[in-house]
């Protein structure tokens, strides 16, 4: 066990030194991981592929910048997120429709008779028009359920600002249905 | 908006977006191996050349542009 942490941590030595091979094996280890991630923020697998490239090529450039306290993982999942918030940011800013994938996940919930399929997409539409900020700290700490100081570790704030995030994003998406006359 | 909507808009949220399921099978994760994306990517896109760089380009330009006669001075210092 000793000799299995002592490895991984001379991976992780190595990796800050710029070990091209102790960054592939930190890839094999980690890459499904920050690859579901990314989906679950962006619902796009397409895109989630993309973002794990991106998320891995700059984890690279910022090999330097690694400290092994915090960990490969949580230092990954920042990355990751920022990516795709960046994705969020320029992926259809002003759209009324969510991306297809998006609809395909949403159309394979189980369906709650007393919720018409009509008002989950109505809502799901609403969701995509909130602004990127309040989304990802929605879908991480409400649809995904993840845990708040996961997500504030993973978006560089505190809990309370998540909260807060969360706070704001239902608040518009209440408005944003209400105008449409659908009251939750 | 007080807890009991928050409560409400979470669960129409959750029926709108259900969470995205991974499970343990092989198939659940990327398509396709990525890692040959991700040494082409680091391979091919070059490394940022700075800003200031950049404008001390401009400036060498703009004197040597205004003043040529400069230019054998920053010839004879190469």
């Amino acid at each position: 066990m000793e000799n299995g942490s002592s490895g991984a941590a001379n991976q992780l030595d190595q990796f800050r030194q710029g070990s091209v091979a102790a960054f592939e094996t930190l890839f094999r280890l980690h890459q499904r991981a920050v690859y579901g991630w990314i989906l679950r923020i962006v619902r796009n697998p397409a895109a989630a592929e993309d973002l794990t490239i991106e998320t891995f090529y700059r984890i690279y450039r910022a090999h330097a910048r690694f400290q092994p306290a915090r960990g490969f993982e949580a230092w990954a999942r920042s990355i990751a997120t920022h990516a795709a918030l960046d994705w969020l940011r320029a992926a259809h800013p002003e759209s009324e429709t969510l991306p297809e994938p998006a609809l395909e996940l949403a159309a394979a919930a189980t369906a709650d008779p007393a919720v018409s399929a009509e008002i989950r997409v109505k809502t799901a539409q609403a969701f995509n028009r909130l602004p990127p900020k309040l989304r990802i700290a929605a879908t991480l700490a409400v649809v995904e359920e993840q845990p708040q100081k996961e997500v504030a570790a993973a978006l560089g704030i505190s809990v309370t600002a998540v909260k807060l995030r969360v706070f704001r994003a239902l608040r518009l998406l209440r408005k944003d249905l209400a105008s449409q006359g659908i009251t939750p | 908006m007080n807890a009991h909507d928050q409560d409400r808009m979470k669960k129409l949220l959750q029926q709108a977006l259900p969470p995205v399921e991974l499970g343990p099978e092989p198939g659940s994760g990327p398509s396709h191996d990525l890692w040959p994306a991700v040494l082409h990517r680091l391979d091919g896109r070059p490394a940022p050349v700075p800003w200031f760089d950049w404008a001390l380009l401009a400036g060498l330009a703009a004197l040597t542009a205004f003043f040529p006669a400069a230019i054998p001075v920053f010839l004879y210092y190469l």
